[in-house]
């Protein structure tokens, strides 16, 4: 789950991390009120849950409170990247001298946290890693000792920070891990830290990624989830425990095990037909639960066949059935559904859907094909197909 | 024969009076696995699968009672990591984890610790393992699979399963299958698998399946250049996946531009490899 620069920057501040003094605004009005009591220049900066901010125009500097009155509005009637700006943040403009890179990551590889620093700041990341990757130094973390104050020493010298700086700045790099343990965060970034021409260190921009399998014991970071940078259909099926990603394909997928379903993506398109989403049900799903998952799949107008891929283990094959003509009962589908039930209980599952006019498949490139046909055909036949039976 | 597990493995179930810990036992049982004792704090003293499992408060009194060589956890993602301390500081060389949803900052600290012992830990969000006519540790379904020689190893569930049933439908059995989970810090990893299978001597080829996220494939294909003598065949699911969406697994998904599809079929094929388009392609490969 991704948190605003705003949440990012508030969380940072609770650690002692010297950030610019600003408010969220979400009117004109309010932004201008903030400017007032701020005084001086100051930075509108929409808050959305995408790169490129700046780019596209959503960053922008006000002289005076009607300024950014003026702005404030502009930027809250803007998409980035189809995200709607709701929320403005504005800041204190600073006098920037440097710009520094500081965030912590989980290093897959190497099993640990890693921080990460440059004197590149001010620009993505990935840009400088590519570009000279030599600017970036990387300090791994004991999970187990935490990070050290000779660690942040080290960083510090790695990017040729004046020492003046060096204890403030250990003191930010102690903040920004102690947020990234109690936030069970999977990055805390700052970028940039800045210093000012006053010679002070400061927090300008910030970004948190937190874990979603943490969130149970994250209930206050729980409620910051910005709702606006998902699809409708992909909140529904959180609800319901689903896993679920919108596509733009027209064959919707409800598939057992994340593999699995990746993988019935992977074969419609091998088969030349382009999938509509993915759809996990997780293991050991019951009937609403399918009904559910049916209901979201064909809320998607683009739909125009349903390809079903149940492999029984702790999920049981007429379970599955059932919640499919649950949701058929109360949806009426037009789109052509094409179904593979094998494992667990299989047989009481096809017996269940046997007068469901479904088309049946026995191996998944078989159904594939049969989806992918039946994509292309349109709205099946009167009557239905013809149901074709397992050996 | 195999790796892992057989039908020597004296097996501790952690979680067994719950719902999932209590189904799966019955179903290793009936394959024929050897479960030596169950664990639920407060329930100590009772027997459960009409009195052939006991049930323990503590793994350390378990062991100490029962000689338990391995342990399956199917406790919630809250209570996971301190299962696998437990388990580790009662002396268990092998920790199979079945639990899905564990917050990956508790998997780097008890990676970081397991690594001080000598545990094997595999998992967490992973079917298990199945060392077909022999053992069964987690939930892979045991009639799916015939006893043989070749070695699977696979980052996902039910896509396992679909492997084994291929292999199953013409004849060819499996050594081991180790499902070694779909998060992104984890116990065991491909090329532990690679090289345990390379020396079992009656593995005799494997099957590999990956998917997007991270870079084990990569890794694991200059393992296989260099060190294995024995034939591999991949899959990789995820080809068509977009960018920046975890796929269903946590450690699936495909960012800073790292960790898609076709750079590890890429990997793979260029060390060797030969990786199939669609799960039932494999067999044909082999």
């Amino acid at each position: 789950m991704k948190l605003h620069e705003y949440q990012s920057k508030q969380i940072f501040a609770k650690y002692g991390i010297p950030i610019p003094k600003g408010r969220v605004a979400a009117t004109a009005d309010e932004a201008k009120q903030i400017a007032k009591e701020l005084g001086g220049r100051v930075v509108i900066k929409s808050q959305v849950l995408v790169g490129g901010r700046g780019k596209a125009g959503g960053i922008r500097l006000a002289k005076s409170p009607d300024e950014a009155a003026e702005l404030a509005d502009k930027i809250l009637t803007m998409e980035i990247k189809g995200l709607p700006v709701r929320k403005v943040l504005i800041d204190e403009a600073a006098n920037i001298e440097t710009e520094i890179y500081l965030g912590i990551t989980n290093d897959r590889g190497a099993r640990r946290p890693v921080m990460m620093a440059s004197s590149a700041g001010g620009v993505e990341i990935e840009e400088v890693a590519r570009l000279t990757p030599e600017k970036i130094i990387k300090t791994h973390i004991d999970p187990l000792l935490g990070l050290r104050d000779y660690q942040a020493r080290d960083v510090a010298v790695g990017i040729d920070l004046p020492r003046e700086h060096w204890q403030l700045f250990g003191q930010v790099t102690k903040g920004l891990w102690q947020a990234y343990l109690d936030c069970d965060a999977t990055l805390a970034e700052i970028n940039p830290l800045v210093i000012t021409a006053e010679n002070k260190l400061l927090a300008v921009d910030g970004k948190m990624l937190i874990d979603d399998n943490a969130l149970f014991r994250q209930p206050a970071l729980s409620e910051m989830r910005d709702l606006d940078a998902e699809a409708p259909s992909e909140i529904e099926a959180r609800r319901y425990g689903l896993s679920f990603i919108k596509l733009d394909g027209n064959i919707g997928c409800m598939v057992n095990g994340a593999g699995l379903a990746m993988t019935t993506m992977d074969i419609i398109k091998l088969f030349g037909g382009e999938p509509a989403n993915f759809l996990d049900i997780g293991g050991g799903a019951g009937a609403d639960k399918v009904a559910a998952a049916m209901r979201i799949i064909l809320a998607d107008p683009n739909v125009k066949a349903v390809l079903f891929n149940i492999f029984g283990g702790i999920t049981r094959c007429d379970e599955v059935a059932r919640g499919v003509l649950v949701a058929m009962d109360e949806v009426k589908p037009k789109a052509p559904m094409v179904v593979r039930l094998v494992g667990t209980n299989a047989e009481e599952g096809r017996e269940i859907l046997a007068n469901a006019k479904m088309i049946t498949a026995d191996t998944l490139a078989d159904a594939a094909q049969k989806a992918v046909a039946a994509a292309k055909a349109g709205v099946p036949p009167k009557g239905g197909y013809p149901h074709e039976h397992f050996d | 024969m195999s790796i892992l597990i057989n039908k020597n493995t004296r097996l501790l179930v952690q979680g067994i009076t719950g719902n999932e810990g209590m189904f799966h036992t019955q179903q290793m049982v009936a394959y024929g696995t050897n479960v030596v004792a169950g664990v639920r704090p407060g329930k100590g003293g009772e027997w459960v699968l009409e009195g052939k499992v006991p049930v323990f408060d503590s793994v350390k009194v378990a062991v100490e009672a029962t000689g338990a060589n391995a342990a399956v956890i199917f406790v919630p993602a809250r209570f996971a990591a301190d299962a696998m301390y437990e388990e580790a500081d009662a002396g268990i060389p092998l920790i199979v984890c079945i639990t899905e949803g564990v917050p990956v900052q508790d998997m780097m600290r008890v990676r970081n610790y397991l690594d001080q012992k000598a545990v094997r830990l595999v998992g967490p969000n992973c079917p298990g393992l199945l060392t077909p006519g022999e053992a069964k540790v987690g939930i892979i379904p045991g009639d799916i699979s015939l006893p043989g020689n070749v070695g699977v190893v696979s980052r996902s569930g039910t896509l396992t399963y679909e492997v084994l049933y291929a292999l199953k439908l013409v004849g060819e059995g499996v050594s081991t299958c180790v499902g070694i989970g779909g998060d992104p810090i984890n116990g065991t990893n491909f090329i532990d698998c690679l090289s345990m299978f390379e020396a079992d001597p009656h593995t005799e080829k494997v099957v590999m399946i990956g998917e997007i996220g991270g870079t084990d494939e990569e890794k694991a294909a200059e393992f296989i250049a260099s060190q294995m003598t024995k034939p591999v065949v991949s899959f990789i699911a995820g080809q068509t996946a977009p960018p920046g969406k975890r796929m269903g697994h946590a450690g699936a998904i495909i960012e800073g531009g790292a960790g898609t599809a076709a750079d590890k079929v890429k990997a793979l094929e260029n060390a060797g490899v030969r990786v199939a388009r669609h799960p039932e392609e494999i067999p044909s490969l082999l």
